[in-house]
C-alpha cells in the first residue's frame, strides 16, 4: 500500500494515518486528546531543541530515520544536561511512499521513546507530490526538565580534561558506504544517550561541557569548544578510539574518521580530578570511552602524534569529496 | 573480520608505526650531519606534500634538510582557462559534466562548478571514473561531458572508460582531456635552476604506471638523486633516509622506496591502453609554470567525434587568464615560495573561499598547510 495525497488532505484518510498508525503507536493522554495544542506541565529550569531529519538511505545498518529523529533530537537535550520529556514531530512525505515502510519507521520511533519514557504530545503531517521532498522528511522538537544547570561549550579551563564516549566516526560510515555502494557490516552509532548523562549526573561528576558529535565530527565539537572558550585543546591521537572498519573505509574514500558524523557518542569536559571516574562510568556503556585530550592555553586545537609531532585539527569544510588520486 | 584473514589495516598500519618513524627520525638526524649543503628535497606529488604535513614529517628532521612542494596536484595546476572550459561545457544545451571531486571547488575566472551546480547545471561529481558508463546509461538523450583531469594515476581510468564505452557501444559520453605528465614540469624546474632543487621524491602512484625508469634523466641530466616512496610517514621518512645516504656518498641514482607497488618499468598494460586512445599534446599550459612542451595528453585524432575539445572548441575560451594578484600559487607550484609566505595566505584565501587553486585541493600545498600546520 502506498502513501497517496488523500493521506495529507485532512479528511478521512488523514484522520486513519493518525488514528491507525500515530496514536497506535505513540499513546499517551496528551496526544490522544487531539486538542489543537498539546497542554504540558513542566517543572524548573526547562531545554528546548528542534532538528530537521532527512537522509539517505532512510534505512540503514543499525537504525532508520525513524529512530535518527528521536535520538537526534532526545540527544540535543541530554547534552544540555536535560531528561527529555515531550516532543512534537512533523512528518513530510512524498506521495507514492510506502505506508509499510512509515510503519517501520513510527515503530522504531516508538520504541527509541519508550526506552527513557519520553512522550510525542503533538504531530503533523503532510504528504506532497512526488518529487518535492525524497522520500520522507522528519522534523522533531524536545522539551527536557533540566537535571544539571550550566554545562556550556564556554566553561573550559585550561587543566580540564576532554573524554569521548566510545569509538568516532560510525555513522559517516554507514552513510558514505551505502552511497559509494560499499558492502560493510559495519553499523551505525545511533542511539539515545540520556543514560549515559544521567549516569554522570548522579555519580555528581561536574559536567563542564558536553555535546554529541553529529556532523562534522568531533573535529567540530572541538574546534566550537576552542573557539567559544577561547582556550587550545590538545588531543592525543593514540587515544582516540576508532573501529577497524571505519580506519580502513576512511582509507578507501580518503576522509578523516574525525571529521565524519556520529549519532550516539559525545564528547565530554570534565576537571582533571574527575576524569577517571567519569571514565569509569562511561565505560560500563562503552568499553571503547576514552581520555583523549586536555584543555590548553592557546587557541587552536592541536593533534598530537604518538612519534611527538603536532598538527592542527581544522573546522571540516565544505561538502565531502573524494580525493582524486 | 576473522583474525586469520589479512585485513586493510595490515596493508598500512606498520607504516605508520611510531617507533619505527622515531628511529628514521634519530638516524636521519644522524646522516644528515654528514652532508656537505641543505638537501632541497621536492616531492612532486601532492599526496606526499599531505604526508609530510599530515603527519607532520617536517617537524621531525633536522634543519639541513628542507621541503620544496612540487607542482603534483592535478587541480592546482590547470590554468583558469582551462577550469573555464568545464564551466561553459557545464552550461551547454543537453549536457551533463562528470569530473573527479575536487574539481568542483576550484574557481575559474568567474566562477566554479560548484556555483554552477547551485545555478542548475547538471554536474557530478565522481568517486569512480566508470561511474560515468551508469551516468551515460542512465541518460541516454544526454551528452555526458566526462571533464578528464589528473597526472598518470587517473589517465588509465580515462582510457578504461573508454574502452568500456566503446565495447558496450554507448555513443553519449564526450571527453575533455586534461591528463598531465610528471616528467617534464620536472625538468621545467631543473631547467629552471631558481629552486635549487638537489633530491627528489618521486611520486607513489604516477610511478607505479610509468615505472620508475621515467626519472633516469633527473640522474643523466642534472645528477640529482631521486627516490621514489610511498604515501605512508615511514615511507616518506625511509625515503629521505635513503636521500641523505645517496647526497653523502654523492652517486645520485633512481631508487625505489616504493617496492610494494612500483616497478622500473611500471604498468604496461595501463601504459598500452593509454596509448591507444590518447597522444602528448605539442604543449600544455600550467598554471604557475607557463606552456610546457609535450607535458599533457589529448584525445588521438580518430576519437575525434567524442572529443569535446574539438566539439565545442567555438564556445571554449583559450586566452590565458591570470591568477589573482596577490596570490603566489605559481611561485609556489615552482618551488619557489612556501605557502606561509603568502600575503593572502589563511586571511582573504582559505578552502573556504580560495583565491588560488593551491588552496582548493587536498592534494594542494596551501590547503595542506592551511589544515595541519602554518
Amino acid at each position: 500500500m502506498k502513501i497517496t495525497l488523500a493521506y495529507g488532505g485532512g479528511g478521512e484518510e488523514t484522520q486513519k494515518l493518525i488514528k491507525d498508525l500515530f496514536y497506535k503507536n505513540f499513546s499517551n493522554e496528551i496526544l490522544e486528546s487531539a486538542e489543537d495544542a498539546a497542554v504540558l506541565e513542566l517543572k524548573g529550569k526547562t531545554a528546548y531543541t528542534t532538528d530537521s531529519f532527512t537522509i539517505s538511505p532512510i534505512f540503514f545498518n543499525g537504525g532508520n530515520i525513524g529512530k535518527l529523529s528521536i535520538a537526534g533530537t532526545c540527544n540535543d537535550l541530554a547534552m544540555m544536561g536535560a531528561k527529555p520529556k515531550y516532543l512534537s514531530v512533523g512528518f513530510m512525505i512524498e506521495e507514492g511512499f510506502e505506508f509499510s515502510d512509515l510503519e517501520k519507521i513510527v515503530k522504531s520511533m516508538a520504541n527509541e521513546l519508550k526506552k527513557i519514557n519520553a512522550k510525542i504530545v503533538c504531530g503533523d503531517t503532510k504528504v506532497v507530490p512526488a518529487g518535492s521532498v525524497d522520500k520522507i522528511f522528519i522534523n522533531t522538537s524536545g522539551i527536557g526538565e533540566i537535571k544539571q544547570d550550566n554545562i556550556s561549550a564556554h566553561n573550559l579551563n585550561k587543566g580540564d580534561a576532554i573524554l569521548v564516549s566510545r569509538d568516532i566516526g560510525r555513522h559517516g560510515t554507514v552513510v558514505m558506504a551505502h552511497r559509494y555502494g560499499v558492502e560493510s557490516d559495519i553499523e551505525t552509532d545511533c542511539k539515545l544517550l540520556w543514560d549515559e548523562v544521567k549516569a554522570l549526573i548522579d555519580a555528581g561528576i561536574n559536567i563542564k561541557a558536553l555535546r554529541d558529535a553529529t556532523r562534522g565530527g568531533i573535529s567540530a565539537v572541538l574546534n566550537e569548544w576552542s573557539e567559544a572558550s577561547n582556550v587550545g585543546i590538545e588531543i592525543e591521537e593514540d587515544k582516540i578510539p576508532i573501529s577497524d572498519e571505519v580506519i580502513g573505509l576512511c582509507e578507501i574514500f580518503g576522509f578523516e574518521p574525525m571529521d565524519l558524523a556520529n549519532e550516539g557518542t559525545f564528547i565530554l569536559a570534565v576537571e582533571d580530578k574527575e576524569k577517571e571516574k567519569a571514565l569509569e562510568i562511561l565505560k560500563k556503556f562503552n568499553k571503547n570511552a576514552s581520555i583523549i585530550g586536555k584543555v590548553t592555553e592557546g587557541e587552536k586545537v592541536v593533534l598530537k602524534s604518538p612519534w611527538g609531532s603536532k598538527r592542527y585539527i581544522e573546522l571540516p569544510k565544505g561538502e565531502l569529496l573524494p580525493r582524486i588520486c | 573480520m576473522k583474525n586469520e584473514e589479512l585485513s586493510l589495516k595490515d596493508l598500512y598500519f606498520k607504516f605508520r608505526d611510531p617507533e619505527t618513524i622515531k628511529a628514521l627520525a634519530k638516524e636521519i638526524k644522524k646522516e644528515a650531519k654528514k652532508l656537505k649543503e641543505p638537501m632541497r628535497v621536492m616531492e612532486i606529488c601532492g599526496g606526499h606534500t599531505h604526508t609530510i604535513m599530515k603527519y607532520g614529517i617536517k617537524q621531525l628532521l633536522p634543519e639541513n634538510i628542507v621541503f620544496i612542494h612540487g607542482p603534483g596536484c592535478p587541480v592546482c595546476v590547470m590554468p583558469k582557462e582551462r577550469i573555464d572550459h568545464a564551466i561553459t561545457l557545464a552550461n551547454q544545451e543537453n549536457i551533463i559534466l562528470a569530473t573527479l571531486g575536487d574539481m568542483i571547488r576550484v574557481p575559474g575566472s568567474k566562477s566554479s562548478l560548484a556555483k554552477e551546480r547551485a545555478k542548475g547545471a547538471d554536474i557530478r561529481p565522481l568517486h569512480s571514473t566508470l561511474d560515468v558508463l551508469q551516468i551515460a546509461k542512465d541518460n541516454p538523450d544526454k551528452k555526458v561531458v566526462f571533464f578528464a583531469i589528473g597526472f598518470e594515476t587517473t589517465t588509465p581510468m580515462t582510457a578504461a572508460l573508454m574502452k568500456r564505452a566503446f565495447s558496450e557501444g554507448i555513443k553519449n559520453i564526450y571527453y575533455h582531456i586534461n591528463h598531465v605528465l610528471v616528467p617534464p614540469p620536472m625538468r621545467a624546474i631543473m631547467d629552471g635552476g631558481e629552486a635549487k632543487i638537489n633530491a627528489f621524491i618521486g611520486p607513489s602512484h604516477v610511478s607505479v604506471i610509468i615505472g620508475a625508469k621515467s626519472y633516469e634523466f633527473l640522474v643523466n641530466d642534472y645528477k640529482t638523486p631521486v627516490v621514489v616512496a610511498g604515501f605512508e610517514p615511514v615511507d616518506v621518512m625511509e625515503s629521505i633516509l635513503m636521500l641523505v645516504r645517496q647526497k653523502i656518498k654523492n652517486e645520485p641514482k633512481v631508487e625505489i622506496q616504493y617496492k610494494r607497488a612500483t616497478t622500473y618499468e611500471g604498468n604496461i598494460l595501463a601504459q598500452k591502453m593509454i596509448d591507444e586512445f590518447m597522444e602528448v599534446r605539442d604543449t600544455f599550459r600550467w598554471r604557475g609554470l607557463g606552456d610546457i612542451p609535450k607535458s599533457a595528453l589529448k584525445l588521438k585524432d580518430e576519437y575525434a567525434e567524442f572529443d569535446a575539445e574539438k566539439i565545442y572548441a567555438d564556445v571554449l575560451p583559450d586566452k590565458p587568464i591570470d591568477d589573482h594578484k596577490l596570490c603566489i600559487c605559481g611561485k609556489i607550484l615552482k618551488g619557489l615560495a612556501n605557502p606561509t609566505d603568502c600575503p593572502v595566505f589563511a586571511t582573504a584565501c582559505t578552502p573556504s573561499s580560495p583565491l588560488g587553486s593551491c588552496m582548493v585541493s587536498d592534494e594542494g600545498a596551501c590547503n595542506a598547510y592551511y589544515r595541519y600546520g602554518r
